[in-house]
């Protein structure tokens, strides 16, 4: 008879994680019967902090959530008060939101490739060890990170919290000659991210593909960044306002985000791999031959290539930006002019990591009433848990450490933003 | 010498490096100011042959217990970092800056030990009663005292 055996594997600290959480798997006799990510984020702490504040400090307020992707948060935020005041920006300041969140993808996107998600599939236990071995790939890496920076910079007024972002435009529009001075460092970007696509075309993947249903932004004739109807593999086409008759939350105990989930459907994965695969016909010459070229087809179901998709996304977020940079007249105002009225108003733009969406009601004043906000790790965390249990279940060969390895790097595939917090992810995969 | 001061002012203590920064200014130094993103403190220190670098910090002692250490040889223990609320801690940015051959000859860092790093302004007033002899700290590493 079998003895039976009880295995807890521990990591106190996962570095490579932006937020603070843990993961529990538990198995028994060969199967997993539990799977928790664990999320210890204090909840919703902004939706209740924004109630009674001014309807023009929601995107710089939210933009605090997250020193990762506040254009994100702004952009989204911007969007449901404008929505709501009977607003539209379009023209060269709506091209600049574009130009702002480009930059905001370089710097993430960035960030997870080479600093976050490399070291898993070169077996490195951080980007500080493989800047010893290979110092020359983590400083093209932080080069292009500071391309996004400069981008945020010039654009937005600073390179982690833009400030110059408001309610119906900007407080200021650069020149022309200012946005012309980005263009070298972001041709030089444009190169490093088509190199960046070979290398991770040539990691190492596990062998592993999922039907997702896939939800991305969707807009004619662009990838999605900034505006979109929110679509589905499954055929949801809907207006951002409808996100909530076709998507819930639900709490579950072990974690202070709430889940997401399909009404009717269940898990879905919104992020890189669903943009690429919703609009590929809408990239850009040059990331969808950098994305053939290393043979990755928007039927690409195996999440660990997520890494290939960044790095396709970053050949577009520079190329893009060069076009929004050439195509740019210098607007006449800054803003519109926004008026508070009351009503409900919804906002979804899509971070680096997935769809983030809000919706705010303010009153006659322009006082924030209610404020829920959506965002793109906990949209996916039961997709990251589905993930987790069919991972370990083909992996149950591999010895704990490996194991444990496996479902960190399976963790890190959506490179989830669980808050700015801590960096602390404490994972335990109990064998009995 | 260059003085990079890093914060966040949105995470209560974490922000007290900020606070150092405009006492620095007020007595006629210029610091650099960063939010903790590492290729932001990777620039700040580029070209400098010395450094201060301030920042919060969180090792146990109690809060307001203001730390120097030298980082121009050893890492920084990691312990001190437990509660940095920036996406990679500055011990990281530092060891980074050290593997790509662009640490700062001599690298001195300056830590606040933090109470509290929740989600809003301001600091607790052990962290707050601090500020004035981290600035004394940096003035004696800038002197070279």
């Amino acid at each position: 008879m079998a003895e039976t055996q009880t295995k807890t594997i521990v990591t106190e600290y996962l570095a490579r994680v932006e937020g603070e959480g843990g993961m529990r798997v538990r198995i028994d006799e060969g199967r997993v019967s539990d799977v928790q990510l664990q999320i210890y984020e204090p909840p919703r702490f902004f939706e209740a902090f924004l109630r009674g504040r001014r309807f023009t400090e929601a995107p710089d307020i939210t933009a605090r959530i997250c020193g990762i992707c506040p254009v994100a948060y702004q952009m989204s935020a911007v969007h449901a008060m404008e929505r709501i005041c009977g607003v539209e920006v379009g023209g060269q300041l709506r091209a600049l939101r574009r130009l702002l969140y480009c930059g905001e993808w370089i710097e993430s996107h960035a960030l997870h490739v080479f600093m976050l998600h490399a070291p898993d599939f070169l077996g490195y236990e951080s980007a500080i060890e493989i800047a010893r071995d290979n110092p020359a790939l983590v400083a093209r890496a932080l080069d292009l990170k500071k391309t996004g920076n400069q981008v945020m910079t010039v654009v937005g007024g600073r390179e982690v919290h833009p400030i110059n972002v408001r309610v119906g435009g900007w407080y200021r529009t650069p020149r022309k000659r200012e946005l012309q001075a980005l263009v070298e460092p972001l041709e030089r970007a444009r190169d490093l991210s088509l190199e960046a696509v070979r290398f991770a075309a040539g990691l190492p993947f596990p062998d592993y593909t999922r039907d997702y249903e896939l939800v991305a932004l969707s807009q004619p004739g662009e990838y999605p960044i900034d505006l979109g109807r929110i679509v589905s593999s499954e055929g949801i086409d809907i207006d951002v306002s409808e996100y909530e008759q076709f998507f819930e939350e639900e709490h579950v105990p072990w974690s202070n985000a709430l889940h997401s989930r399909v009404i009717g459907r269940g898990s879905y994965l919104c992020g890189p791999l669903a943009r690429f695969a919703l609009s590929y016909d809408r990239l850009g010459a040059l990331a969808r031959g950098a994305a053939s070229e290393v043979g990755l087809e928007p039927s690409e179901r195996n999440p660990f290539k997520s890494i290939v998709v960044r790095s396709v996304e970053l050949v577009e977020a520079c190329d893009e930006a060069l076009r929004l940079i050439r195509e740019y007249e210098e607007p006449d105002e800054p803003a519109v002019e926004v008026e508070p009225r009351a009503g409900v108003g919804h906002g979804c733009t899509e971070a680096p990591r997935g769809i983030l969406w809000h919706r705010y009601e303010i009153d006659d004043e322009g006082t924030i009433l209610d404020a829920k906000i959506v965002p793109p790790t906990s949209q996916n965390q039961k997709a990251i848990e589905d993930d987790l249990r069919n991972v370990v279940e083909r992996s149950l060969h591999l010895p704990d450490e490996e194991l444990r390895l496996r479902c960190e790097q399976t963790i890190r595939n959506y490179d989830p933003c669980i808050s700015c917090a801590t960096h602390f992810l404490k994972l335990e995969v109990e064998r009995t | 010498m260059t003085i990079v001061c890093v914060g966040n002012r949105w995470r209560s203590d974490d922000g007290v490096g900020l606070a150092v920064a405009a006492r620095l200014r007020e007595r006629g130094l210029e610091p650099v100011e960063r939010e903790g993103e590492p290729v932001g403190i990777l620039d700040a220190l580029e070209g400098a042959s010395a450094a201060v670098v301030v920042d919060a910090v969180s090792s146990g002692a109690d809060p307001g217990t203001v730390h120097v250490l030298d980082a121009s040889r050893h890492p920084l223990p990691a312990s001190l970092f437990a509660h940095s609320t920036h996406h990679l801690g500055l011990g990281e940015a530092l060891e980074l800056a050290r593997a790509l051959g662009r640490l700062p000859e001599r690298t001195l860092v300056v830590g606040i030990e933090g109470a509290s790093w929740d989600a809003g302004d301001g600091l607790s007033p052990a962290v707050a009663a601090a500020v004035e002899r981290a600035v004394e700290e940096v003035e004696r590493c800038t002197s070279g005292r």
